[in-house]
Formats: C-alpha cells, sequence, structure tokens
C-alpha cells in the first residue's frame, strides 16, 4: 500500500466529515413561516444585532466631527460624513514629538507578526506530533507543564523573561520578540496540534512505519498534508493575538519598532484636552482591521479546523 | 528513523526524532514556566525593590499581601468574574451553538457575526465598552434623551456594579470562540444518536443536556482551558476599560501584580501576589492536567 | 557584587546590537510627556537639541509615568537601553544607579558648575550618590496649586474665592449652577497628590515635614492630620461629579468653565496656556491654595544609562548639557508650566502664577517633594488608599486615616 493511496482515502474521509458537518440536526422545516421559524431567526437576529452595535457605533463616531458627537446620539448616522478622524488616526495624530499616527506602527506589526506567527506555528506543531505519535517517556510530564502554563498571568514572565533574554543577548531584538510570542503562544497551540494528530486514522501512521518511514517523513508526507484546518486555525489565532499584543510589543521593542497596538495606545491615551473620540475610534478600527479581514475571510475554515482540534481528545 | 529494529541501544537514543523535536517544547516547560516560576517563587521571600536582590525577609511581602484591601478586592473581583464568565461563556457560546445548528439559513453569516469580535484585542473591546457606557454618551445618555430622564445605567462609574460593566465586554468579545468550539462539537455528533432520540421521543432539551452534553466533554475540555486561563489573565481588559476604578472597586490580581512590580518599585510583593495566584492555579490545575494529559492511552 | 557580573554579561550584548549603520548621533529619549502643554515643551528640547548637529528620536510613551516606569525599567535592565529618559526627583531610580546602570555626569557637571547654578540644592543632592551625579535636574514643579476658573463662578453668581476656605464655601453656588465644584480625574496619583497638598496648606509645613520625612505615626494618626481628612472628606464630595480619567481632562473641565476648581501641579498651567487662557483674567491660581504660601520642588531629572558606543555617548554629553543651558531652561519651562533650575535665567516672559511661584521660591517658602521623602511604594499604597477614599462616599475619614497611619508606620 502506497503512501498516496492511505492519504487520498483520508483526505476523502475528512471532505466527507466536513460535508456531514455542515448537515442538519433538526427536522426539516417545511414552512418558511412556521412558529419556530419566526422564533429562531428572531432570536438569531436580535443576538446579532447585540453584537454588531459596538462595530456600528465606533463606525458611525469615526465618521463625526466632534462637535456632532458632543450633542448627538451615538446610535445615530452621521448628519455630516467626514474622513478627517480616519486620516488623522492613520497620518497625523501625534505622541510626544511624533506625528504619524498609526502609519508607522502598521509595517512594525507586519514585521513582528509575520515571523513570529511561522516559528511558533512550526514549533508547536511538531510538538504536537511528537506528543500524538511518537510519545516518550516523560514527553507527558512536559506537556503538563506547558498546559499549566497557559494559565500564568504574562505579567509574571515579565521579569523572568528579560532575564532569559538578556542572557541570550536577544533583548530589544526582533527575534527576541519572536521567542517571546513562540512561548506564550505554544501551550494552546500544542494542545490543538496534538489532539488533531492523535485524531489521524491509527492505521494510516503504523501503514507509513512499515514502509520505513521515520518521524520528519511521516510528518512531511502524511502529517502535514492533512493538517490544513489546523494549520488554519493556529494562523487565525496567532495572527490575532500577536497583531493584537500590546504588553510584550511595549517592553520588548523600542519606539523605532512600536507595533500599532502600542501606538493606539499612545494615541489613545494622548489626550491634548478633550478626548477625540472620533480619532480614537478610526484608529481602533485601522488597528484592528487585519485581525478582522482574516476572520471575515477565513469564515468557514475556521469551524472546520476548531471540530478537528478540540473535538477529539 | 527510529532504532527499534537495531535492538536496544540505548533508553535515551529510542524515539529519538521525536525528543530532539520537542527540545522547545521542552526548555520552554522547564525553564521558562518552571524556572520562571521557581525565581518568582524565590525571591517572593525577599524585600526587592526596584532590582531582584537576595535579601530574605520571610513571610513578610504575603502577611502586607493578605493585609492590603486592595489585594482582597482583586480576589474578589476574579472570584465574580471568573465564576460568572465561566458560566455565561459556556451557557451563552452553548445556546447560540445550538441555535445555529438547526439547520438554518445564513448560518455563515451569524457565525461571522458573533465570532468578530474575538479577533478585537481586549485594549480595543475595552475601549468600545468604555465609549459604550459612558454616562453622558453611551446607552444612559440615549434613553434619556428619549425621554427618559430618570434611566440609569451606569457601571462603569458604580463602585458595586462596576466588575459586571467589565463582564459584559468580556462576554461580548469571547463568547464567539466558545460558540464555535461548541458549534464544532455538536458537528461532531454522530446523526444516529438524534434519530434513535428522535424515534424513543425524547425531547430536544433532554437530548441536548443528557445525550449531547455528556458526549462533548473533550470539546468542554478545551473550552475550559481557554476561557480559564483568560480569566486568570485578565488584564488589559480591566486597564482599558476603568483603570481599575472607580477608586480600587475594578481591581484584579494581575494588575495589582504588575503595578506592584514596576509602578510601586517593590517586586518582593509583586512576586509574593504572583505566587498566589500561581499556587491557586496550581491546585486546581494541577491534579485535573494530570488526569485528563497526563495517564492518556494511546489514541 | 551579582549585579556587577551581570552588567559586563551584557554590556557585551550590548555591543552586539549596535553594530547596524545608524548615525551615531541619534539618540532615543523616553519621557512620558504627552498632553499638549507637555510636548509643546519637550519639543523645544528636541529643537535645542537637534541644532547642535545630532538627532532627537522621540520615545514618548503616553499613559503617564506608571505606565512608561515599566518599559524604561526593563529595556535598562535588560540590556536595551535607550540613550536619555526622564524619571521624577527622588527615589524612583536610586537602585539603577546604585546597580552601575546609570552614566555618571560628574565630569560635565563640574566643567559647567551645575552645584553652582542648579538651585535649589536639594534638587542636585536628588542626583548624586556617593559624592557623584548621575542626573540632570531639568524643571521645578509644585504640587500646592488651586486652579481657578472665573467663568463658572461667574455664571455661578459668586466672587472668585480666595483660599480653601471660600472655595469650599461657594460649592453649593456652583453646584446649583450646574458645575461640578471641584476636579479631580480617577487617575489614582490625582488623588493621593489632592491630599498631600492639602496637608501642608491645612496642618502646616511642621505636619507634614513630621509625617513623610520623620514616618511620625503618631503625627499621622493625630488630631492635626485629622482635620486634614475633614478637608478630604469636602473635597470628595465636591468632587463627587468628575466622571474623567486623566488630569489634563479634569483640568479642561476647569478651563472650559464646567468645573470650578482643580487641585493640581503647576504643570496645569501648560494645559491653560495651550488652550489660549490668560492667567488672572480666565482663570485664577492659588498656591498653597491660598491658606499657606508654601510650594514643593518636585520635578522631572534625566538619566543617562551607561552606552558602549562611544559617539553616543559623547552625544549624551551633549544632550545633557542642552537641558541645562539657560535658553533652553526658559523655552521649555515657560511652555511646560514648571520653574527653571537656574537662577541665572530671564523670566520676563513669565506669567502671573509662574510670577507667584518665583516669588515664594525667592522667599524660601519650599518644601521637600514627597517623591524625594518617600519610597514608590509607599506612595503607590497612599494612591491606593486615596483613590478609594475619594470614590467611595461610605468609607468614613476616620478609617481612612486609620489606614493612613498604618502605612506610615510602614514606611521607611
Amino acid at each position: 500500500m502506497s503512501d498516496h493511496a492511505a492519504l487520498n482515502v483520508a483526505a476523502a474521509g475528512f471532505d466527507a466529515i466536513a460535508e456531514e458537518v455542515s448537515g442538519p440536526r433538526g427536522a426539516k422545516p417545511r414552512r418558511v413561516l412556521s412558529r419556530r421559524n419566526i422564533f429562531l431567526y428572531g432570536t438569531l437576529i436580535l443576538i446579532a444585532v447585540y453584537y454588531l452595535l459596538p462595530l456600528y457605533v465606533m463606525f458611525v463616531t469615526s465618521l463625526k466631527g466632534m462637535p456632532e458627537i458632543r450633542l448627538g446620539n451615538i446610535f445615530a448616522p452621521p448628519v455630516e460624513i467626514t474622513f478627517e478622524p480616519w486620516v488623522k488616526a492613520w497620518a497625523t495624530a501625534c505622541t510626544g514629538l511624533n506625528c504619524d499616527g498609526l502609519s508607522r506602527g502598521f509595517w512594525n506589526s507586519v514585521r513582528i507578526t509575520v515571523p513570529s506567527v511561522i516559528v511558533s506555528i512550526i514549533i508547536a506543531s511538531v510538538n504536537g506530533y511528537a506528543l500524538a505519535n511518537w510519545r516518550f517517556k516523560g514527553a507527558d510530564i512536559f506537556f503538563i507543564i506547558l498546559i499549566v502554563g497557559a494559565f500564568i498571568p504574562y505579567q509574571v514572565m515579565i521579569y523572568p523573561i528579560v532575564i532569559i533574554l538578556r542572557e541570550m543577548g536577544l533583548y530589544g531584538s526582533l527575534w527576541g520578540l519572536v521567542i517571546v510570542h513562540s512561548i506564550f503562544g505554544m501551550p494552546i497551540l500544542t494542545l490543538l496540534f496534538r489532539n488533531y494528530f492523535a485524531s489521524v486514522p491509527e492505521e494510516l501512521f503504523k501503514a507509513a512505519r512499515v514502509d520505513g518511514a521515520g518521524f520528519w517523513a511521516i510528518y512531511f508526507k502524511i502529517m502535514l498534508p492533512m493538517a490544513l484546518p489546523i494549520f488554519v486555525v493556529a494562523i487565525i489565532l496567532q495572527v490575532t493575538g500577536i497583531w493584537n499584543d500590546f504588553l510584550f510589543g511595549v517592553i520588548y521593542t523600542k519606539p523605532d519598532t512600536y507595533p500599532m497596538t502600542v501606538q493606539l495606545n499612545n494615541i489613545v491615551n494622548s489626550v491634548q484636552g478633550v478626548k477625540e473620540y472620533n480619532v480614537n475610534m478610526a484608529a481602533t478600527i485601522l488597528t484592528g482591521l487585519v485581525p478582522l479581514i482574516v476572520y471575515f475571510a477565513s469564515g468557514r475554515l475556521f469551524v472546520r479546523g476548531i471540530a478537528a482540534g478540540a473535538v477529539k481528545g | 528513523m527510529t532504532t527499534r529494529q537495531n535492538g536496544r541501544p540505548s533508553q535515551l537514543f529510542r524515539n529519538l526524532n521525536a525528543k530532539i523535536a520537542s527540545i522547545p517544547m521542552v526548555l520552554t516547560a522547564l525553564v521558562v514556566f518552571l524556572g520562571g516560576t521557581a525565581w518568582t517563587v524565590l525571591y517572593s521571600f525577599t524585600s526587592s525593590k526596584l532590582l531582584p536582590r537576595l535579601n530574605f525577609v520571610g513571610l513578610d511581602q504575603y502577611e502586607r499581601l493578605w493585609a492590603a484591601p486592595r489585594w482582597m478586592t482583586a480576589i474578589e473581583n476574579l472570584a465574580i468574574y471568573g465564576f460568572l464568565s465561566l458560566i455565561f461563556s459556556l451557557v451563552i457560546g452553548f445556546l447560540l451553538a445550538a441555535l445555529l445548528d438547526q439547520k438554518i439559513r445564513f448560518e455563515d453569516t451569524f457565525r461571522t457575526i458573533f465570532l468578530y469580535p474575538f479577533a478585537l484585542s481586549f485594549i480595543v473591546t475595552g475601549l468600545i465598552w468604555q465609549w459604550l457606557l459612558n454616562p453622558d454618551f453611551g446607552f444612559q445618555g440615549v434613553v434619556r434623551q428619549l425621554g427618559w430622564e430618570s434611566f440609569t445605567f451606569n457601571p462603569l462609574y458604580n463602585a458595586e456594579i462596576v466588575i459586571y460593566g467589565i463582564l459584559i465586554a468580556g462576554l461580548w468579545q469571547g463568547t464567539g470562540l466558545v460558540m464555535c468550539l461548541m458549534l464544532a462539537g455538536l458537528r461532531g455528533i454522530d446523526e444516529d444518536i438524534w434519530k434513535a432520540a428522535r424515534v424513543d421521543g425524547i425531547p430536544m432539551w433532554k437530548t441536548y443536556l443528557f445525550i449531547v452534553i455528556p458526549m462533548m466533554r473533550p470539546v468542554f475540555i478545551t473550552t475550559l482551558v481557554i476561557i480559564a486561563s483568560g480569566i486568570v489573565r485578565v488584564y488589559d481588559l480591566v486597564v482599558a476599560q476603568t483603570s481599575g476604578g472607580p477608586g480600587i472597586a475594578s481591581e484584579v490580581p494581575a494588575k495589582y501584580v504588575y503595578d506592584y512590580m514596576f509602578a510601586a518599585q517593590n517586586l518582593g510583593q509583586g512576586f509574593a501576589a504572583s505566587t498566589m495566584m500561581l499556587l491557586t492555579v496550581a491546585i486546581v490545575i494541577v491534579p485535573w492536567a494530570y488526569f485528563e494529559f497526563g495517564r492518556r492511552r494511546h489514541v | 557584587m551579582r549585579y556587577q557580573f551581570m552588567t559586563a554579561a551584557f554590556a557585551a550584548t550590548v555591543a552586539l546590537q549596535f553594530t547596524g549603520p545608524a548615525a551615531a548621533t541619534d539618540l532615543e529619549v523616553t519621557h512620558w510627556w504627552t498632553s499638549g502643554g507637555e510636548a509643546a515643551a519637550v519639543s523645544e528640547f528636541a529643537k535645542a537639541f537637534n541644532a547642535t548637529g545630532n538627532k532627537w528620536v522621540d520615545g514618548a510613551i503616553a499613559g503617564g509615568g506608571n505606565t512608561a516606569r515599566p518599559v524604561m525599567i526593563s529595556r535598562i535592565t535588560g540590556g536595551d537601553p535607550m540613550a536619555a529618559t526622564q524619571f521624577n526627583h527622588g527615589r524612583q531610580a536610586e537602585e539603577l544607579v546604585e546597580a552601575g546602570l546609570m552614566r555618571d555626569l560628574t565630569d560635565l557637571a563640574t566643567k559647567e558648575k551645575w552645584a553652582e547654578i542648579v538651585r535649589p540644592k536639594s534638587l542636585l543632592d536628588g542626583c548624586t550618590l556617593d559624592g557623584k551625579i548621575y542626573c540632570a535636574p531639568i524643571n521645578i514643579h509644585s504640587w500646592q496649586w488651586l486652579w481657578l476658573s472665573n467663568k463658572a463662578f461667574e455664571e455661578a453668581g459668586v466672587p472668585v474665592p480666595k483660599n480653601w476656605d471660600e472655595f469650599v464655601a461657594a460649592a453649593p453656588a456652583l453646584e446649583k449652577a450646574g458645575k461640578i465644584p471641584l476636579a479631580i480625574g480617577g487617575q489614582p496619583w490625582q488623588n493621593s497628590g489632592a491630599f498631600n497638598v492639602l496637608i501642608p496648606a491645612i496642618a502646616g509645613k511642621d505636619v507634614f515635614l513630621k509625617v513623610y520625612q520623620d514616618k511620625d505615626a503618631e503625627v499621622a494618626a493625630g488630631p492635626e492630620i485629622a482635620k486634614v481628612f475633614k478637608a478630604a472628606d469636602d473635597a470628595r464630595k465636591m468632587a463627587a461629579k468628575s466622571n474623567v480619567q486623566d488630569w489634563n481632562q479634569a483640568t479642561n473641565l476647569v478651563i472650559t468653565g464646567q468645573a470650578g476648581g482643580q487641585i493640581m501641579g503647576d504643570w496645569a498651567q501648560g494645559e491653560f496656556q495651550v488652550a489660549g487662557q490668560v492667567a488672572g483674567e480666565d482663570y485664577t491660581c492659588l498656591p498653597g491654595l491660598g491658606v499657606n504660601e508654601l510650594i514643593s520642588t518636585d520635578g522631572d531629572a534625566f538619566y543617562f544609562p551607561k552606552l558602549d558606543d562611544p559617539e553616543k555617548t559623547k552625544a549624551q554629553e551633549v544632550l545633557a548639557s542642552t537641558m541645562l543651558n539657560p535658553k533652553t531652561q526658559v523655552a521649555f519651562n515657560l511652555k511646560k508650566g514648571s520653574v527653571p533650575v537656574r537662577a541665572d535665567v530671564d523670566l520676563t516672559a513669565a506669567n502671573d502664577c509662574m510670577k507667584k511661584g518665583l516669588d515664594i521660591l525667592a522667599k524660601g517658602n519650599v518644601i521637600p517633594a514627597v517623591n524625594q521623602l518617600n519610597t514608590e511604594d509607599t506612595n503607590n499604597q497612599l494612591n491606593d488608599l486615596f483613590v478609594e477614599f475619594f470614590k467611595t462616599p461610605s468609607m468614613t475619614p476616620e478609617d481612612a486615616q486609620k489606614r493612613y497611619a498604618d502605612i506610615i508606620a510602614a514606611a521607611e
């Protein structure tokens, strides 16, 4: 039996699960306007409004001028649409002497996020694979420590990490920050990958072993190609987490390399007289844009991947 | 290549590649999490101020910690926030998932709507809700403008209920993920089980409660890890939304740790507080993690 | 001992990181001056420093000292220091100096005769450890001011008060006119700061010194401080409606006439200036709350972490010298609302309030800054206590005083 055949079988199996996954649970509704449907959609729409309201308010506020905000109703659409706050948030808002808004933080965030996401996912996926399929004595102990580590507040670890990075000579460098993100992303990601790989049919793994494939060969030839859904989940979680990180960004970098969240904090907290809510809201949306796009774009894949990583234990 | 076929040269070299691959994990677990924790605990018995120094003072830092009103408020807040957040996240998340699982149209749209707040950081979440709950501009102000002058909904400026104001924001941000996890779990339940339940005439809510939920154990475990770890670490949300105010009414332990370590330049006190947090985590999590992940048969 | 070793160890790593082609005279300066008046002031420093052919790389961190200091301290102890950094006068950087992480400025200070030009002498003492000077004091701020909005009182139909008691008496009229009598933001330091201003005004200099200098817990529990707590209780009632967080938002309430007054340091003056208001016409300032004309010598100083790059090290000296240059001192301090650290400069451009401050300073009616007397730890405990006191109407002054005395008793 060749690896390829096995792979196809497995892939087909996964697709079948995915198909089935979007299948119904309750009885198929017959009439569109049944009482059940009115209740169901009514509830869903009501809840959806609650979830969308903050985004809506942010958006309309960011398009209003300050006088209108002071007088008006936060839910009212803008009377006079102005893009001034967006321009200001992106390009001219000041912190101290730097008046270039969020713009310079954007590329820094990209430079931090991309390598951090890649490195942390490579490490966690290999970890999860080793834990699920190549268990060695003591591996579980480390895994337990890792899971408990997920509960340690980041603030507690600031000092030990300052010392570790200092001893490694990486303090203040990009790679230092990449390592920090990899460390703190590791517990949850490893858990997800471990669960996912544990759910891969064992016959597949055994067949590959009989064929003489080793640790890395199985990882690259069998596991990786099948692991797309869980990689999508990992990428989403990490992009969001790292893009949104403020604490590590402010402590382990310097002004030249501050990520966007630090700029956001600076803009929001540099009050010049009155709080400019419209600029703050525009800045907030701009900062959240990248993770938001990732979520909107990946929608279905996310649930599929989560299903694979969390359901099978 | 594994060495299995070549007899057993040495215990150490069995499974060598897996061990090599696990080096980052082992280092993280031992050096950062275990080492960092041990270091923190050690220095919690000292009078370190701005820089860590080994001048031991016994349990002084702990005595002071437990006499500090702010610490007690923080613990109390975390207990309220944690308990309610856990319950509500699970209940709301599950209900939303069950609703979405009714073969509805526009499922993708609804799911995206419920999930998108999770893409936003706590800082951003805190800012939005600070604004929505602002007594002059937010809900209260708008309802008053509509004519109901005595309407009062002002959680962020009322010390008694401020923690619930934070809870609203926390739930808004986090329930979407829980819903996704639950939905994934529901989709993993075999269709036959539903059929069987229907044939036996078991009402839907009973099927959920007594058959489906027990079957979703692994999902609940993963969800629990994710929610609970978020609760213990709640910090950014409070800082962005209330900065711990009004007064000290919305303080949380992680903020106490941070403030005393850096703002007060009293590392010993900060470390004592973090040790108490770690100890609580350890008492609850370690035995559970051991049973859950430790003695696991190979799948 | 241990730290010396570590210093050496990471000094080596620092060298590795600075091998980039960056121009040697770019100096990164960190500070937490981000309000309108503050930013205007700091740009004076940057302008003056850039004029020397070097480049000021601004490292502002918004959110106040408590947000910024962790970053500064982590970076200095982590071996990736900035070229210069702000701290308040006092004991905030003490240990960093002891650990040998800060640069010794004694040579420069001797050359430029800091000991002769800097007044009061206590400022330089705060920078001195074992006879060596480690920081450059750049301004004198005082906390003991009451800022009043002339417009608010006019609209309330009462004359602008001349002292604290009149202000308290005018509170009902202000409230009737829909004003917040006293604006206090939610930041903890504003609340403890207001109390610390009330002490010398209500109980006098001696009590202030007994409590904070001698850490006399009996005085702290005694009748004089009880009177201060009574006054704080009045202040609390007057401030009950101020729903703002940042100090300059509170100042803005006074500027716009929504609030009657604010107890705040003279840095508030920078905000009045940015808003185009004139002292005496639009607003009134009462040093020592109009009761006891005493001012403290708070303020800021710049520290220069040890760097390996000789070019940067040289530029650090230029920066320190620029900051104390008479012209820069005047330009900076006029914008910041503070008083220059040197007496030999021309301050004819100063406004009424600043002149009042200069007079008091010249008379020697000064008290040491609370920051110089207390550790940050004690200050933080006071912050926790007073922010709770001011925001919790049910907390009695008696209970608060008991806790206050406990903190003083435990302080070093």
